[in-house]
């Protein structure tokens, strides 16, 4: 055990540490957007080429009334398709995994399903769904659904030999086996396959939605990005595509420290080295 | 113990029932390898026994065997004084020590040390008690809260065997518990089991490679032969002292090691080093 006097220098390095990580990739961004607006206003180039980051906030600011109704509407299925996912993935990867035979039977339909691009499924989808809303979902769904899957079934059979052999000696039921050893121990893998299924639910709910085309009241950012660029509203394509980041960013960063949460006190990948 | 006192252990042990009765077991492993040929094997409440005997002679394939942990292929294992479940096995009187601590590292100490009384379905406020006596006894009273990372080798083993210990057991079995520890390390645990032992009354079948080791704690020693696995001598061994430090340097457990020498030497004999 550390005493107290390297604990206390540890933790003053660690916030140093976090400040700088912090402060390093903002310096970076601030300096690529004052880039950007010192090349726009010297080189000339009219607004419905390059606006500069002024027009961009100031398209965002205007087109506020606009823009914000459509980022609602990706972040519903973006999180929807994602939530889905998630239980679908982590429960039929529990499901694969209770017999060799189930997983032969199932997990080819699996594969089948998730190799096929989401674009070309998309208008068979868009035909048998009730609605648009419901399409994009069932797409974003099933981008986001296999990397959760496949991480979640090598999580569930990557359980350690000796530990499963102390839980039968225990005389441990299947659902105790599965509670406490399979499910905690498969964690990590889910959380990696979290956020990755994070990322790609926003990825597909946008290349769903240009595939649907759909408008109107309910439409999301992606067709806001399209009918901008149909119109020539080059600021205003910016500030939805920057509205898109932002809520990549966000998930990310979501994800991430749901993982951080869930495995920080145990887990490899998240601790220091300590030589 | 005095040699008088340990006779007179030996005396009572005769008159109990046996805790273990293996009857002409043998074992073919899937592959065609025949792991333990035509072992018997009579084991009685307060023995410290140990399986002695070169790599690949069976001795861990016996103590799963005594564990209820994988079948026999002819045959047959009984474990007269308990009460035997609806899968033929014997219930809760049998604890393991692995040679891996086997620890689940998303649990902490008290967690790890809980789980064979949560298969139980104990509560864990009835549970408290029994987890801090058990931690107690291994020294660990005061890290309960820790994670099996923030553990030393030696301290992650006294987990180990505090989970062992903590269903009060009738019969410890350890699969060379101690071989991947440092000496000091070893020879401290060494000391900690024996007094477990003395203190409780519970039975040991300790699997070892080690000469020294098996000297040290046990009184009665199986020597066992490979290729096939089988047993080559079954001897009690009795010392005048008591066993503690003085006794590592004493002449009788000098002699005491020279004899259980012999014995695996010539378990040995027929099977040239290096197979």
């Amino acid at each position: 055990m550390t005493s107290s006097v390297p604990e206390m220098n540890a933790s003053s390095e660690r916030r140093k540490d976090i400040a700088l990580r912090i402060a390093v990739p903002l310096v970076m961004v601030v300096g690529l957007v004052l880039i950007w607006h010192f090349g726009v206003v010297m080189s000339g180039v009219p607004p419905y080429i390059l606006p500069s980051p002024g027009a961009v906030l100031s398209a965002l600011i205007g087109d506020w009334s606009l823009l914000f109704p459509a980022l609602v509407v990706t972040t519903k299925i973006t999180l929807m398709s994602l939530a889905l996912a998630l239980i679908g993935g982590a429960g039929f990867a529990i499901f694969l995994v209770q017999s060799r035979w189930i997983e032969i039977a199932f997990y080819p339909i699996a594969v089948i399903l998730q190799v096929t691009p989401i674009v070309a499924i998309s208008p068979l989808i868009l035909i048998y769904a009730p609605t648009t809303q419901v399409a994009l979902l069932i797409c974003a769904f099933l981008v986001a659904f296999f990397p959760i899957l496949s991480n979640m079934v090598q999580g569930l059979k990557s359980v350690d030999h000796n530990l499963l052999n102390l839980f039968d000696l225990y005389g441990a039921s299947r659902w105790q086996t599965l509670i406490y050893l399979k499910i905690p121990a498969a964690q990590p893998y889910f959380m990696t396959g979290l956020r990755i299924g994070g990322g790609l639910a926003l990825i597909a709910a946008v290349v769903a939605e240009f595939a649907a085309g759909s408008a109107g009241a309910s439409s999301g950012l992606a067709f806001r990005l399209l009918e901008s660029q149909f119109r020539m509203n080059i600021p205003r394509l910016f500030a939805a595509l920057l509205m898109l980041s932002a809520l990549g960013v966000t998930i990310f960063a979501a994800t991430s420290f749901i993982s951080w949460l869930a495995l920080h006190r145990w887990h490899e990948s998240n601790l220091k080295r300590e030589n | 113990m005095n040699a008088q006192a340990a006779d007179k252990t030996v005396a009572t042990m005769a008159q109990t029932r046996p805790l273990v009765a293996m009857d002409h077991v043998s074992k073919i492993f899937s592959n065609g390898t025949l792991a333990l040929q035509d072992m018997s094997l009579t084991v009685r409440g307060g023995e410290f026994l140990s399986l002695l005997g070169p790599s690949g002679c069976g001795k861990s394939t016996a103590l799963r065997i005594i564990a209820g942990l994988g079948g026999v292929s002819s045959g047959s294992i009984d474990w007269p004084s308990s009460r035997i479940n609806s899968k033929g096995l014997p219930e809760g009187d049998i604890s393991f020590v692995f040679q891996e601590p086997t620890l689940m590292p998303w649990q902490t100490v008290f967690g790890n040390v809980f789980l064979p009384l949560r298969l139980r379905g104990v509560s864990k406020k009835a549970a408290e008690e029994p987890i801090m006596e058990a931690l107690t006894a291994v020294g660990l009273g005061d890290f309960a809260k820790a994670y099996p990372r923030e553990l030393s080798g030696g301290m992650k083993m006294r987990v180990s065997i505090a989970r062992a210990m903590v269903t009060k057991p009738r019969l410890l079995l350890m699969d060379e518990p101690f071989a991947a520890l440092d000496e000091i390390t070893r020879q401290k645990l060494n000391d900690d089991v024996l007094n477990l032992w003395r203190r409780t009354g519970i039975t040991v079948i300790f699997v070892t490679h080690s000469v020294f080791e098996s000297a040290y704690l046990s009184n009665r020693i199986v020597v066992m032969k490979a290729r096939p696995g089988r047993v080559h001598a079954d001897f009690p061994l009795v010392t005048a002292s008591e066993r503690d430090a003085l006794y590592r340097s004493s002449e009788d457990y000098r002699q005491a090691c020279e004899k259980v020498s012999a014995m695996l030497l010539e378990a040995m004999g027929d099977a040239p080093e290096g197979h």
